[in-house]
């Protein structure tokens, strides 16, 4: 909202400069994003006269131009073709600064002196014409020698661009902000003048207005104008109009812009001879009701929408054939319009439920300027003061204007103000300060809230205009809100807290960055790929199976919720290959999404208006992929990595299992599972990329094995899945251990792992096992391979003696062939 | 009459068709195709000697040799599939390897140099901040229903400040029941039910994680991502103390002499609510164009809790009170290290990633 000084001016006094005035403001939470100061750089620039042009040798862009600001000839050197002898243009003499800085000297050009710059219209800040110069004779009868704001009329002003938050509907206008700084500063507030109704006539033996539905409209006011005369408004109407951006088109529409604008209400004026029977009624639109509006689009009304809890329901203002005339508060048609031939006029000032008014914004999205501030709340105390401030505007441009007395005042349901009771030890509690009852009786009568005292004790009902200030214990803590708002925000005390719980990080958050910071350790980049991907990618993993889709996806491959964080990975290191950089790790720790239909037991939450119904929603699993892109990784590098990280995160023994199920996305033969020993859990997976996906992913794949690795976090972090190491640490023996090296030929379907941990545990002397090497060839049988390891044994009672090396070695061995192994 | 060229089409699709069992690898079916369906190909050559036949016949003609290169075609395609199917199922057969049997000893390992993630290193930055202020970390779902993430929040469907967050809806269950979330507050309203249901009040935690909002990408914004949220429940909390945190987290985060201040502000969620903004860190409050000469950056915002937002989760508000507030992550990276463009954060550009260690 852009706000004038000058306008704010005629409310309250104001004598600080801009840059104070913009401090307090922000300060007030009216937060100025901008500040534009009108007529700036403009002081210096005057009308001058053309008198003569002249080229100049050797240039063909620019000429000469002679002209007369009122002190004889003055020679200026301009590029602009767009003029003749006799115009009139705005000169910036030598000195002058223009606005955004730009300060005019003489300067030689080619030979020539120029004494100064005839200007354009942007080039001083007035439009976007830069396609020559401001030709003054086309917009005013120009007089040389004459300062150019005084000829263009132009007021030196000061705009403040205003954000206002969407619970003060109250200081979206002039007045509202005029107020705010006017409790602020301690110095009163004017009010606007206004008209008094004058016609001999009553509005109701000319008109006629009634509320069908109360709930939805809370009061509609009809004024009865008579002997209007459109036209156009007066010079001091248009500038307050424009200085709020707004385009004037004529003395009605003006001032139902400038009384918005000023006051807050949106009014709406009907040109009576279109309105049958001279009857405006509001009443919920019905099924099959259509209205085209005034932006030529033919609406079906009351129809539900897709918003939550949209039911279809709109309020319309009907005539009295009961033709829908507008959609209330949110935009008219077109066939009551006001033309040039009106000359009665209904004027609307009504408040309208803003909730109505939002829902029905929203499903038409039909954004205006009334539906804009009906949905905040206007304040429903303002509709007969709107309307004698807009008949005191219109006067102006048509002094015949005969405004009926007792105009038609219906009104519906509109929210009560509750009274709110506090201490001053409420405000004390909630702000950790003290504010004198004084301070707080002078902001809240300056806000125009009822107040009494007594005894420390505040009951205060706030003004009809601030709906956002609810009732019970959250109106105290609004009311509160305003007292520290206009206290000032700086003036509170600040203390830091302290209590005797500690802080800190969960067991999981903690493993979280242990698992990072190894991964990391272990030569991996961190990623961060995209949640939202294409139902191609999905489909190259998963085809057919159901994924969790975004309703309004800001792109079409931007519509589904990653199931893995593979495909995005392998994207990435695909991309870095292009620019010569996929010798890279690359890692991703974050949440992939299964559809709720996918998984056994979806996350079941509150939802539905008022959290009344239960959802299903999709299983969110927090998982960490690595990528591994260099020349030479592989699958086997993928289980050494695995292994160092299983290794440093402590876990036991996890088994790395093949598979013949691969998880999507993994090469089919080099892919196994991570599964603990103990739970049985699987952990994760390793293996290789699927050479399939990269071609489909990386446009110039190269022939390169990507290792890969993907760990299921939430697994990783539940203790009774992921099986860790004992805390307790073990003293090793001081006695010296034996070696040996024990080689089985084993069936295929042996796991290597598997009979490392058999012979772990079949001589209490062991103190490790490593396998060491692993060998396939046509010497062995079929089906078989060589599995050999090598053993330490140890004791911590002594030296261990041949004997029980013997013994032990034996017992391996028996433990061995009992799972279907010999000894080579 | 001159003899039809197409008179030996059925001997002729029946040797191409002959042709194409023949092939054996996919190599040869690339290098034979052009002579099956493609310009060399018979079937080309037939469509051009068309010029000699009379124009009624030419339909007839055209009919007829469609049909044998549709024939001819889909043989082609399924030869394709085999051939790339057992050539795939060779490959696999080949690269079989056993991953139980790898001897990790044994692998040779390229080495490389790995960096965290800017992301990673500014949240974990952040938590220990508030960590050391007494604080736990809690996280949230990323996808939530309506209630948690705007009507718990004291937030009603339709109501206009939801214009305030740009929503993602996912497509679940009735229409615009189910979101990504827009904020991190719903961890929040989570934090306290459970807190509420297990009897276990206070509540001092930060939420960090990772947010979506309907907003087309630019330099300074991303449609996804991370926000840090604080909330403290607990006896006697007042404003002051929401005021204390904010300043002792800039100091101890941006550096001793980098202040915040406070001015008010709208969130449904707290009363009174306020925007919190610090010294900024280009200028040093100077003024410059980053803060728009003002000396303040526009970090997050913060309040004490709505009465109402207590209510909703059952927490006596004449017993407790409490404050939230919350900001970017990723601004806090961007002020930091200057990062021109956020578009950057998820290029995954090897060249930006090794920057930060």
């Amino acid at each position: 909202m852009k706000i004038s000084l000058a306008w704010l001016r005629e409310f309250v006094e104001l004598t600080e400069s801009s840059d104070e005035l913009r401090v307090i403001l922000d300060d007030l939470g009216l937060v100025v994003e901008g500040v534009e100061h009108v007529g700036e750089g403009l002081e210096d620039v005057v009308v001058a006269r053309i008198d003569e042009i002249r080229a100049i040798d050797g240039a063909d862009r620019v000429r000469l131009v002679v002209v007369d600001a009122g002190h004889g000839p003055l020679e200026i050197v301009c590029g602009a073709m767009n003029i003749d002898l006799g115009d009139h243009v705005p000169l910036a003499p030598i000195g002058a600064v223009l606005p955004g800085g730009f300060e005019i000297a003489q300067r030689q050009m080619r030979g020539v002196t120029s004494n100064g710059m005839l200007c354009s219209a942007r080039e001083l800040g007035l439009g976007d014409d830069h396609r020559g110069l401001m030709v003054l004779d086309e917009i005013i009868d120009p007089v040389v020698g004459v300062g150019l704001m005084e000829a263009l009329s132009i007021t030196p002003d000061v705009l403040f661009d205003i954000t206002v938050e969407g619970n003060r509907p109250d200081a979206w206008s002039v007045e509202g902000v005029a107020r705010d700084l006017a409790t602020r500063l301690g110095r009163p507030l004017s009010s606007p003048r206004l008209a008094e109704p004058n016609g001999e006539e009553t509005s109701a033996s000319y008109a006629s207005a009634s509320i069908d539905d109360p709930d939805l409209c809370g009061r509609l006011t009809v004024s009865v104008l008579r002997h209007v005369r459109v036209g156009p408004s007066p010079s001091w109407v248009v500038d307050r109009v424009q200085s709020a951006g707004m385009r004037a088109i004529s003395n009605v529409v003006d001032a139902s812009n400038l009384v918005m604008l000023e006051l807050g209400q949106p009014t709406h004026a009907y040109d009576a001879a279109h309105v049958a029977q001279r009857t405006l009624r509001a009443r919920r639109a019905r099924r099959g009701e259509t209205l085209e509006t005034l932006d030529g689009v033919q609406r079906e009304l009351a129809t539900a929408g897709r918003g939550l809890g949209d039911t279809g329901e709109d309020c319309v203002i009907v005539d009295g054939d009961d033709t829908v005339l507008g959609l209330a508060g949110i935009m008219g048609g077109a066939a009551s319009e006001i033309n040039d031939a009106t000359t009665d006029v209904l004027l609307e000032s009504a408040y309208f439920d803003p909730m109505c008014i939002a829902r029905s914004s929203k499903r038409y999205g039909l954004r205006t300027e009334g539906s804009n501030r009906f949905e905040r709340g206007v304040d429903p105390g303002l509709a007969l003061r709107a309307a004698a401030r807009f008949v005191h505007v219109l006067r102006e441009s048509c002094p015949e204007l005969e405004w009926l007395r007792d105009p038609l005042d219906v009104a519906g349901i509109t929210p009560t103000p509750p009274t709110i009771e506090f201490d001053e030890r409420d405000i004390e509690r909630v702000l950790g300060v003290a504010i004198g009852s004084d301070e707080v009786t002078s902001i809240l009568t300056g806000l125009r809230f009822d107040v009494s005292v007594s005894g420390g004790r505040f009951a205060v009902v706030p003004p009809s205009a601030r709906p956002d200030v609810r009732g019970g214990v959250a109106g105290s803590a609004d009311v509160i809100e305003e007292i520290a708002r206009l206290h000032g925000y700086r003036r509170l005390p600040r203390h830091t807290p302290t209590w005797p719980e500690p802080g800190g990080l969960s067991e999981q958050q903690k493993l979280r960055r242990h698992v990072r910071d190894v991964v990391v350790d272990l030569g991996a980049a961190e990623c961060w790929t995209p949640t939202l991907g294409s139902d191609g990618d999905f489909d190259l993993l998963r085809p057919e199976v159901a994924r969790v889709r975004i309703t309004n996806p800001l792109a079409s491959d931007e519509a589904v919720l990653r199931a893995t964080m593979i495909t995005g990975l392998v994207r990435a290191w695909g991309k870095n290959l292009e620019r010569g950089a996929g010798n890279v790790v690359l890692a991703e720790t974050g949440i992939v999404f299964a559809h709720p239909e996918e998984t056994p037991s979806p996350r079941m939450t509150k939802g539905g208006v008022g959290g009344s119904v239960t959802l299903s929603l999709p299983q969110e699993n927090e998982r960490l992929t690595v990528v591994l892109g260099r020349e030479g990784d592989d699958a086997t590098v993928a289980v050494a990595f695995w292994a160092t990280l299983a290794e440093r995160l402590g876990l036991a023994d996890v088994v790395v299992r093949t598979s013949d199920t691969p998880e999507p996305g993994f090469h089919p033969t080099r892919f196994a599972q991570l599964v603990d020993r103990a739970s049985g859990a699987v952990l994760g997976s390793v293996g290789e990329v699927d050479t399939v996906l990269v071609e489909e992913l990386v446009a110039s794949a190269p022939a390169r094995r990507l290792g890969l690795v993907d760990v299921d976090f939430d697994a990783l972090s539940d203790p009774s899945r992921a099986t860790r190491r004992s805390e307790f640490a073990k003293v090793p023996s001081r006695f010296p251990s034996a070696v040996i090296d024990l080689a089985f030929v084993t069936p295929e379907q042996l796991h290597s792992q598997d009979l490392a941990s058999q012979l772990r545990g079949a001589s209490e002397f062991v103190e490790k096992v490593e396998l060491f090497d692993v060998y396939r060839g046509s010497n062995l049988p079929d089906g078989t391979r060589s599995l050999a390891y090598r053993v330490r044994f140890s004791s911590e009672v002594g030296t261990l003696s041949e004997v029980q090396v013997a013994t032990a070695r034996s017992q391996l061995i028996a433990r061995a062939e009992s799972l279907g192994a010999t000894l080579r | 009459m001159t003899s039809s060229p197409l008179a030996n089409l059925a001997d002729q699709t029946a040797k191409l068709l002959a042709t194409i069992a023949g092939l054996d690898s996919i190599d040869h079916l690339r290098e034979a195709e052009p002579t099956i369906t493609g310009k060399r190909s018979i079937l080309s050559a037939l469509q051009k000697s068309f010029g000699v036949l009379a124009p009624e016949d030419r339909k007839e003609a055209g009919a007829q040799l469609q049909e044998a290169r549709r024939v001819v075609e889909s043989a082609l395609e399924s030869r394709r599939r085999e051939l790339s199917q057992a050539a795939r199922a060779r490959t696999l057969l080949q690269d079989g390897l056993d991953l139980g049997d790898v001897v990790v000893g044994d692998v040779r390992w390229p080495a490389s140099v790995g960096h965290p993630s800017l992301i990673a290193i500014t949240q974990r930055e952040l938590e220990d901040v508030f960590v050391a202020m007494g604080f736990t970390v809690s996280e949230g779902p990323e996808v939530e229903s309506d209630w948690y993430n705007f009507e718990a929040l004291n937030i009603p469907p339709a109501h206009p400040a939801r214009g305030l967050w740009d929503t993602f809806y996912v497509e679940l269950g009735e229409p615009e029941t189910v979101v990504l979330r827009t904020h991190t507050s719903p961890t929040q309203i989570h934090l306290m039910e459970e807190a509420v249901a297990k009897d276990s009040l206070p509540i001092h935690s930060v939420m960090p994680g990772r947010c979506f909002r309907r907003d087309t990408p630019d330099s300074s914004h991303l449609a996804t991502f991370h926000q840090i949220e604080g909330l403290v429940v607990d006896r006697g909390i007042s404003f002051a103390d929401l005021a204390g945190v904010i300043e002792t987290f800039t100091r101890a985060y941006f550096g001793p002499d980098i202040e915040s201040r406070l001015r008010p502000g709208y969130f449904p969620f707290t009363e009174p609510s306020a925007e919190f903004e610090v010294t900024c860190t280009i200028c040093r409050g100077e003024g410059c164009r980053t803060c728009s000469q003002t000396g303040w950056i526009e970090l997050g915002g913060c309040g004490v809790l709505d009465p109402a937002v207590l209510a909703a989760v059952g927490i006596d508000g004449s017993e407790w009170s409490g404050f939230a507030f919350g900001f970017g992550i990723d601004r806090c990276a961007q002020m930091r290290h200057q990062i021109a463009d956020m578009r950057a954060l998820i290029e995954n550009d090897t060249r930006f990633l090794e920057q930060f260690s």
